[in-house]
């Protein structure tokens, strides 16, 4: 055997791939079978999108209001500066506030996920629901996957708005602008090309977040330590594959001529 | 029926790497028996009692559960067979981000329709609750709740589904003597109640003494012996001896 076909037998990295491949095979697998848990789905609704409202309006703000106070002496030394709210808005909408979002999701659900997984799997909580003739697949992977797939775009776009509101308070805090000029130069230059791939991304940032705090918590081992290491994994990985989406996405939306 | 095996175990064998802890191990467990399995820690105890709830694979080997093969069963028939099974974890496992009441109701959501639930769940988990002494801890967290009560918990939920097995792993470890002995009180009464074969794994000779009507050794993966706690001890073969001294 050459040492590249034992390399690819024995990385544990191309091993890693291999099994989140499967576990995703096995997500919509599960997805596609009848009886599915929609009480547990809302509160996960719940606990993904509603718990997380403030953080990301309050990131979604500092965003827009920073991004437009370090724009500005840029346009400025250009003698541009009347482009400010167009300039901020698509950044933001663009890239920006879904990239931040997906990140402070990443952050504070896959981590969540993958310790809240990760502790019922060493406690035995996930068999005992296995005992009983529960699906824990369904009923614990399924849902938050599609939870926070679905309330991703619904707080991105709830970033995207806060940010404008906090462009414009940037705008004002050393520039003159009025608050109809702002919004008619804002939706002026925002076109659906603008929106539409913002908003179709935030879906692939929301499962791919899901996805890997479930898998790093539903194979979590080695007692606490492991819990621990499920949790911080959960994080890196899913904050890295927040990026990969992004720039596939970027890459897609230049082909198809929306950029 | 009297002295029919409920549980039939042929020569199962289990691996993890290179540590083979079952090897071709036999038993049968006959109806309304307690029948405990004692051995050391590690020797596949908890092992054994996975494969026969098939949380664990076997590598090979046949287990029959109520007259069904569990290896190789589908899912639906196996949540089926599952249902009439009860477990109780040594660890409890418990739901711990769920009450005591959604942890007993946990079990009926798949295995009762929705009319049932409401017209029967709530008398179905006091009925639980009663019988192991704790009706007052229904709206309680499982955090607020001692080692030993936890333990009553676990085995209520075990048994909310009127189990015709009862599989124990370790039920007295990690609890003092005192409460110890009133778990094994405990199992020997619900089994008189709900008419159930018990399997009993553990190392805790006064819940063995207490529980037992038959003890099968497992030393180096295969079934050493196999007879009365009383018997057992009078054994002169070191192996066994070992463990009453």
């Amino acid at each position: 055997m050459n040492p590249l076909s034992t390399y690819i037998k024995e990385s544990p990295f191309l091993k890693e791939i291999g099994e989140i491949a499967l576990f995703t095979k096995r997500f919509f697998k599960e997805i596609a079978k009848p009886k599915q848990e929609y009480a547990e789905f809302l509160n996960q609704c719940f606990w993904i999108g509603y718990k997380s409202l403030i953080l990301v309006g309050v990131t979604g703000f500092i965003m827009g209001l920073v991004l437009t106070i370090q724009s500005r002496p840029t346009l400025v030394e250009f003698g541009a500066e009347s482009m400010l709210p167009s300039m901020v808005s698509v950044s933001l909408i663009r890239e920006i506030a879904p990239v931040i979002t997906a990140l402070i999701c990443a952050g504070k659900i896959g981590s969540g996920i993958g310790a809240e997984l990760g502790s019922m799997r060493v406690t035995e909580q996930i068999d005992a629901m296995e005992v009983s003739g529960t699906n824990p697949f369904k009923y614990l992977v399924v849902t938050r996957v599609m939870a926070a797939t679905l309330m991703l775009p619904v707080l991105s776009s709830l970033a995207n708005a806060i940010s404008l509101y906090g462009g414009y308070l940037g705008a004002n805090i050393r520039g003159n602008v009025s608050w109809n000029l702002y919004w008619f130069q804002v939706f002026n230059v925002l076109n659906y090309g603008d929106v539409l791939p913002s908003l179709i991304k935030t879906f692939f940032f929301g499962f791919a977040i899901g996805i890997i705090g479930c898998y790093k918590g539903y194979y979590s081992q080695k007692g606490t330590e492991g819990v621990g290491r499920s949790a911080t994994t959960a994080v890196i990985v899913a904050s890295l594959l927040v990026f990969i989406i992004d720039l596939i996405a970027v890459q897609i939306t230049d082909l198809l001529g929306l950029t | 029926m009297e002295n029919e095996p409920i549980i039939e175990v042929r020569q199962v064998n289990k691996s993890f790497g290179k540590n083979h802890v079952l090897r071709d191990f036999s038993m049968d467990v006959n109806q309304g028996e307690n029948l405990v399995i004692l051995g050391k820690s590690g020797s596949g105890k908890s092992v054994l009692i996975k494969c026969i709830i098939r949380l664990i694979d076997a590598d090979s080997g046949s287990i029959k559960v109520l007259g069904n093969e569990i290896n190789g069963l589908d899912q639906e028939p196996l949540d089926d067979l599952r249902s009439k099974i009860g477990f109780l974890f040594q660890s409890n496992a418990l739901y711990d981000s769920m009450t005591v009441r959604q942890n007993l109701e946990f079990p009926l959501r798949i295995h009762w329709t929705k009319e049932e639930r409401l017209k029967n769940g709530y008398s179905a988990v006091m009925e639980a609750l009663t019988d192991v002494g704790l009706a007052h801890t229904i709206d309680m967290m499982p955090s607020e709740l001692s080692g030993g009560m936890r333990k009553r918990i676990a085995l209520a939920r075990a048994l909310i589904l009127r189990p015709k097995v009862i599989l124990y792993d370790e039920p007295t470890t990690g609890l003092d003597p005192v409460t110890g002995r009133e778990i094994s009180e405990l199992m020997v009464s619900v089994q008189k109640k709900y008419n159930a074969t018990s399997v009993i794994i553990s190392h805790d000779m006064n819940c063995i003494r207490i529980t037992s009507n038959r003890v099968i050794m497992l030393i180096e993966g295969r079934n050493y012996a196999d007879d009365t706690f009383e018997n057992l001890k009078k054994s002169n073969d070191p192996k066994i001896k070992e463990f009453f001294t």
